[in-house]
């Protein structure tokens, strides 16, 4: 069954700029894919349309049966709850305590107190952090205010997880950590992760369903693919 | 339960918000208690104007004086033109012998005057008082029967009353005008705190964007600041309405000059004040921050 779908996407932005031409794409329910490309890829651009940042020009995208590409602003906060997304720059709260910053999104969503407890310990758990609850991200290093955000991300057990190049400021090392934790999260919670990313080691190492992004174009889908030169 | 909860995060968010910028909060909490404070007199002072201009009123009369040797029908004729008159509200004849007997009544020299005036060489004239409906329009129904056949002099307040009901009207415009001017300002205020607010908080609410939360859970929080602002912004106003003019009815007896001027008995007159103080400080801290999340928060 496919949980994302893209039908003859275009995104054009308001400059001018073309980022994607002609997107046709499906990702399958409890894959886990890597989307690659350099800069201009339109990788960042397809990203951002899949948790509705950004709308597309034309064209259908479809994420867990609807249309995103439709979604009016009032109503994506519903498509966000049925998503975790991880960035770049962690994007942690910096004045709250790593609890505190898994346990916003719940608190946002106003559930109860014990329940956000017990579902925030367990994030933390599968990401290793669990003896760190009350560091504040700056006590913290890269890899594991990473791993914070993505306990964030997942705490509210979503089906697609959407990482955006979450290796990016890290070392080889405290990389190969992160992509092992979400692949455990896609082994043990059944969760689709989408990886953008242009670390070749990691693709390479992982032998993971591969998606390539050229100028806006889709240059290949395959499985167990590797980061070729040829781009 | 869900609605709750979330309700008494943003309660909390937005005291903590109020304290953690405090010197902006107090700017906006100064304007709304220099605000309140003149709405409080303002209201204390239109509120006891309008009490005794209608004790005033209640007392205004038109004493009409029938033209001795005045016929009994033509008498009737006269009463009948007074009743249709609009703005007549009541009225009452009072015939040269009863006006004799209450004058006699308040005083010895009258008395002592009047008992050898009988019937036919009485001086008086037969009476009609009328109380009338407006009182701004108490001139012009004097006027009206002066005009009638058989009327010798029209008397009334003489324009004393009507001047001075007419000055407190034009001060009470202006009062108007002052808390309405302050109003404005102090809604721009809150619109500046609210607005600085929101930008030192960006980055939660991006992040509470991407978690998930509802434009209301966004929003709530900012509103209800608003609302804690105007809040502790009319304690001192309130403070002042209790205390303050519970002092000035004790200092004044009860009454301004004369005992024509009555106030307002303070209780419970100013727990109304002060609740309406407490709702209009708290109605203006929401308007502000209502129109500044509304133009700062794009959600």
């Amino acid at each position: 069954m496919d949980l994302i779908r893209l039908k003859n996407v275009k995104k054009q932005y308001k400059n001018g700029v073309t980022a994607i031409y002609d997107l046709s794409l499906s990702i399958k329910k409890g894959s886990f894919v890597f989307i690659i490309g350099g800069s201009g890829s339109g990788k960042s651009t397809l990203i951002k349309m899949l948790y509705r940042e950004e709308k597309p020009t034309s064209g259908s995208i479809i994420v867990g049966g609807v249309n995103v590409a439709k979604l009016r602003n009032k109503k994506v906060y519903k498509l966000r709850r049925k998503l975790g997304i991880v960035f770049q720059d962690y994007r942690l709260l910096p004045k709250l305590n790593v609890y505190e910053n898994v346990a916003f999104t719940l608190e946002v969503l106003g559930e109860k107190k014990d329940e956000i407890r017990r579902k925030v310990l367990k994030a933390l758990e599968l990401v290793g952090l669990k003896n760190k609850v009350h560091n504040y991200p700056d006590q913290l290093s890269g890899g594991e205010q990473q791993r914070v955000a993505i306990a964030r991300a997942i705490v509210n057990e979503p089906k697609l997880l959407i990482c955006d190049e979450p290796t990016g400021n890290l070392d080889p090392e405290r990389s190969m950590e992160i992509v092992k934790v979400l692949e455990e999260i896609n082994k043990t919670c059944g969760t689709t992760v989408l990886m953008a990313t242009h670390d070749k080691e990691i693709v390479n190492k992982m032998q993971k369903q591969v998606i390539v992004l050229k100028e806006g174009r889709l240059i290949k889908q395959e499985e167990r693919g590797t980061y070729s030169e040829a781009f | 339960m869900k609605l709750f909860r979330m309700l008494l995060r943003s309660i909390r968010d937005a005291f903590k918000s109020v304290f953690r910028n405090f010197s902006l909060s107090l700017a906006s909490i100064s304007c709304i208690t220099i605000t309140l404070i003149i709405v409080a007199l303002s209201i204390l002072a239109s509120f006891n104007v309008e009490n005794f201009t209608k004790e005033i009123e209640k007392d205004m009369t038109i004493v009409v004086f029938v033209d001795n040797g005045t016929s009994e029908k033509k008498i009737d004729e006269l009463e009948e033109q007074i009743k249709k008159l609009s703005n007549v509200d009541s009225y009452v004849f009072k015939g040269k012998e009863t006006v004799k007997a209450e004058m006699q009544e308040e005083s010895d020299i009258f008395k002592a005057i009047m008992t050898e005036w009988n019937e036919e060489n009485n001086p008086l004239k037969d009476t009609f008082q009328v109380k009338v409906k407006e009182i701004a329009k108490i001139s012009e129904t004097a006027k009206k029967i002066k005009s009638l056949d058989g009327v010798s002099v029209v008397r009334y307040g003489e324009g004393m009353v009507d001047q001075m009901v007419t000055a407190f009207q034009s001060i009470e415009k202006v009062a108007y005008g002052i808390v309405i001017a302050l109003v404005v300002v102090t809604v721009f205020l809150i619109i500046n705190t609210i607005k600085l607010t929101i930008f030192s908080r960006k980055r939660e609410i991006s992040i509470m964007r991407l978690v998930g939360a509802s434009n209301f859970t966004i929003k709530t929080p900012f509103i209800i600041e608003g609302m804690v602002l105007g809040l502790i912004g009319s304690i001192i106003p309130v403070c002042l309405v209790l205390f303050g003019y519970l002092a000035f009815y004790q200092y004044f007896n009860g009454y301004l000059y004369s005992k024509l001027i009555q106030l307002i008995a303070p209780e419970p007159f100013i727990y109304m004040v002060s609740l309406m103080v407490i709702g209009i400080g708290i109605l203006v801290g929401m308007i502000g921050s209502a129109s500044a999340v509304r133009k700062y928060l794009k959600v």
